[in-house]
């Protein structure tokens, strides 16, 4: 239902130290019309130019609070909020390259209700900028 | 419209402003200032939605919260809950994990000053049934939505009717959803369908066969064998979540009904719903005695947030001008006259 609002436009940021970047980072929201407790965040999978990463190297911040995304099931006193921009950060050593890129989120989320996963996927063309 | 005499009265879900308090356009101040500045006196808020910090928001959370209440002249009448069965990877929670998560919504419905609580539709009646006297003890009511595809025939809420029947716990009942009565295929779905790739011919069909009360449970096959993509299985699966039933089938039920939720997809500039009949609704809740809340649910924002800004207010405001022109309201919300100058709280939103 908030599909297109996932991926925020103008997030994407390499981390790590300009002699030694270790990966990069984006704002991510929920794509739900309320917070979600962190155990039912099932998956966040983060795919650049065609190239998904593997969820050991996937994390996830939410109100400064750092988990690794394997970590979610178990994580049963923290949430994300609705409409709270979350960072979700992917170990690659070296990064990304400066400029265009074709980013895609998908998650999976375990709502009770629905019979079936609930979740969303966004689409969208962020610059990385230095 | 009808000047029969009722005890009616105007409310608002902040679950209606969901795409701008989702976007930050709205604070939850700004919703309550709104729903005042309308007339849309009792309040209904989802605590998950709307509380940073859920379930622990602090008291400068309900200090706030009561000063609003003050301050714009609005009561809390009903609050929301979730019951997150699926809580823990692998497995259903147990009886006593879903009680004492209720019991703790209730609490927060209580701090609030709420008088209704809505149980989502997986809620167990055991759970209900166990729930009851503690909500008895608070003064609350627990209702279980009736939302669509459910209804009052449905063996889920036969479970329940037998709970609320043998107890006669003054603390159970319902909280039917308006969406139980969408008499037309709303616009809204089908051309988003359309915009998002789904040919006119399964969508004309699906519209039809719901329209013309057919077998919209034989759609996901017949899309199937013409070649549905994704787009279009998506809109005959559609079909079957929605539901028409004649709005009397409340009156057997009216002793347990004391909240409805009036959902609504597209208030058309002409001032009516384009798919749900508030004006067979509301002489039957009148008929009936019922003497709680229209509380506002827009759920359009949805469908049409891929072509135009949404404004959830505009939505809500124009569903308001209908409930007056059919409650025999003097209608003091005149198109225009609401909108503008001071009607978000200072520091406010940039939503119009």
């Amino acid at each position: 239902m908030f599909d297109k609002y996932i991926i925020v436009e103008d997030t994407l940021r390499n981390t790590g130290d300009d002699d030694d970047v270790t990966g990069f980072q984006l704002g991510v929201r929920l794509p739900y019309y309320r917070g979600l407790g962190l155990s039912m965040v099932e998956d966040i999978e983060v795919t650049i130019d065609g190239e998904t990463s593997s969820s050991a190297s996937v994390s996830l911040t939410v109100h400064g609070n750092t988990y690794k995304l394997t970590d979610l099931p178990g994580v049963f006193d923290d949430r994300w909020e609705m409409g709270e921009v979350a960072t979700v950060s992917v170990d690659k050593a070296g990064g990304l390259t400066e400029g265009p890129h074709s980013v895609a989120v998908r998650q999976r989320l375990r709502i009770s209700y629905m019979p079936v996963p609930g979740g969303g996927t966004d689409h969208k063309t962020l610059t990385l900028r230095h | 419209m009808l000047n029969t005499a009722h005890q009616i009265k105007r409310g608002v879900s902040f679950y209606s402003y969901q795409e701008e308090c989702f976007l930050k356009k709205m604070t939850l101040e700004d919703c309550v200032s709104e729903a005042g500045s309308i007339g849309a006196f009792g309040v209904e808020i989802i605590p998950e939605q709307s509380m940073t910090g859920y379930p622990h928001p602090g008291e400068a959370f309900y200090r706030d919260w009561d000063e609003w209440m003050e301050k714009y002249g609005t009561t809390t009448v009903a609050t929301d809950l979730f019951l997150d069965t699926k809580r823990y990877p692998g497995r259903v929670m147990t009886l006593a994990e879903m009680t004492v998560s209720v019991r703790k919504d209730l609490d927060i419905a209580k701090r609030l000053g709420a008088q209704f609580v809505r149980a989502i539709i997986n809620t167990p009646p055991e759970v209900m049934e166990a729930c009851a006297s503690y909500a008895e003890r608070l003064g609350l009511k627990l209702l279980l939505e009736v939302h669509a595809p459910f209804h009052y025939e449905h063996p889920w809420i036969l479970r329940h009717l037998e709970v609320m029947h043998r107890l006669q716990s003054p603390a159970l009942g319902f909280m039917p959803d308006m969406g139980t009565f969408v008499e037309r295929f709303p616009r809204v779905m089908s051309e988003r369908a359309l915009r998002d790739g789904a040919r006119p011919k399964f969508v004309e069909l699906a519209v039809e066969t719901y329209n013309n009360r057919g077998d919209v449970h034989g759609l996901m096959d017949t899309f199937n064998y013409m070649g549905a993509n994704p787009v279009e299985q998506g809109i005959a699966r559609l079909s079957t979540f929605l539901t028409w039933n004649e709005p009397r089938v409340m009156l057997e039920h009216m002793p347990l009904i004391h909240h409805i939720q009036a959902k609504f997809y597209e208030m058309t500039d002409d001032g009516s719903e384009y798919s749900i009949p508030y004006h067979k609704i509301i002489p039957v809740l009148i008929e009936g005695g019922y003497d709680g809340y229209l509380s506002s649910e827009y759920e359009g924002n949805r469908h049409i947030q891929d072509i135009v800004e949404v404004d959830s207010v505009e939505q809500v405001r124009r569903q308001h001008r209908m409930f007056q022109r059919l409650l025999g309201e003097e209608t003091t919300l005149d198109a225009g006259a609401t909108q503008g100058n001071g009607v978000f709280a200072d520091g406010g939103s940039n939503v119009r």
